[in-house]
């Protein structure tokens, strides 16, 4: 295994997901709920009127991020090279397999693990496994 | 008087949680997708960092989680609502495996993707608007399946 050492950054790494951390600790104990994105943006998909409030506000917080970070510093470089089928076609495939699975990065990754939660543990363990698996494949087999 | 007090401070704990989590992100290198796709290849120049954001969010979320447990109601007085289904399921495991198979795709979850918007990047909007679709279309093919069973 080659370790990209120059592109390696432990220090913004943990500090950043410190504040994700930070984000969900809050999230559940001041608003009683799991800081996943896929139940957070789902539940407007089915909405209960109480509920749409909360969901939305989250998102704009999400949203609104970089806008508050600018004001700041300036961003951090952001390279997309995927063309714009493949995304559209990754997005339909997180979309639907988030929802189907019950969770994401953020609700299965970050919080299940940290409720100890053996689904969660086996979710991350799944979709971290396709996602090593669909680099291997795209990268070193097709070669793109 | 009182609920409603609850419901403006849940709403701006809501928004700052939404922020703070996105800023995070941004920090931690996890809104882009590059770098994303980096730490997911494993047999190329392998970029470990988001092995730490995992491991620093969940250092904090262990701590919170054990309080969470023990509590019924949020310091708002607002009813925490933790996940009770235990069961290990084919639903599980077929999600988790297919969304690994997206993530790889373009090194894009759901939360980065929302930052991406954020940024106003096209490639981020296109994402967000099919993976809303993709929400849509699961709530379609849950909706046929419970009329068809009753």
């Amino acid at each position: 295994m080659l370790i990209d050492w120059n592109n390696f950054t432990p220090w913004t790494a943990l500090a950043g997901g410190a504040l994700i951390g930070l984000a969900s600790a809050l999230f559940v104990l001041f608003n009683g709920r799991i800081a996943g994105i896929t139940g957070i943006l789902g539940g407007l998909l089915r909405p209960k009127l109480r509920d749409i409030g909360w969901r939305v506000a989250f998102i704009i917080g999400l949203t609104g991020a970089p806008f508050i970070w600018q004001l700041f510093a300036p961003l951090p470089a952001i390279q997309i090279d995927a063309s714009n089928t493949l995304l559209a076609l990754a997005g339909l495939i997180v979309g639907i397999s988030t929802r189907y699975g019950s969770g994401c990065t953020s609700g299965h990754g970050v919080c299940g693990i940290s409720r100890l939660s053996p689904r969660s543990i086996f979710a991350t363990l799944a979709f971290m496994a396709t996602g090593f698996i669909t680099v291997y494949v795209v990268r070193h087999l097709m070669g793109a | 008087m009182k609920r409603h007090l609850n419901n403006i401070t849940a709403l701006v704990f809501s928004l700052a949680s939404g922020l703070i989590f996105g800023i995070g992100l941004i920090l931690a290198g996890m809104a882009n997708p590059a770098k994303v796709l980096a730490f997911l290849d494993l047999a190329g120049a392998w970029d470990p960092s988001l092995a730490l954001v995992m491991g620093g969010a969940i250092a904090i979320g262990l701590v919170a989680f054990t309080i969470a447990k023990k509590r019924h109601q949020s310091y708002l007085g607002l009813t925490i609502q933790l996940p009770t289904n235990r069961v290990i399921d084919k639903r599980l495991i077929l999600g988790g495996l297919v969304f690994g198979i997206g993530w790889g795709l373009v090194g894009i979850c759901p939360a980065p993707a929302f930052v991406l918007l954020g940024i106003g990047s096209m490639k981020g909007v296109i994402f967000v608007i099919t993976m809303v679709i993709g929400m849509g279309v699961y709530e379609l093919l849950e909706n046929c399946k419970k009329s068809d069973s009753k």
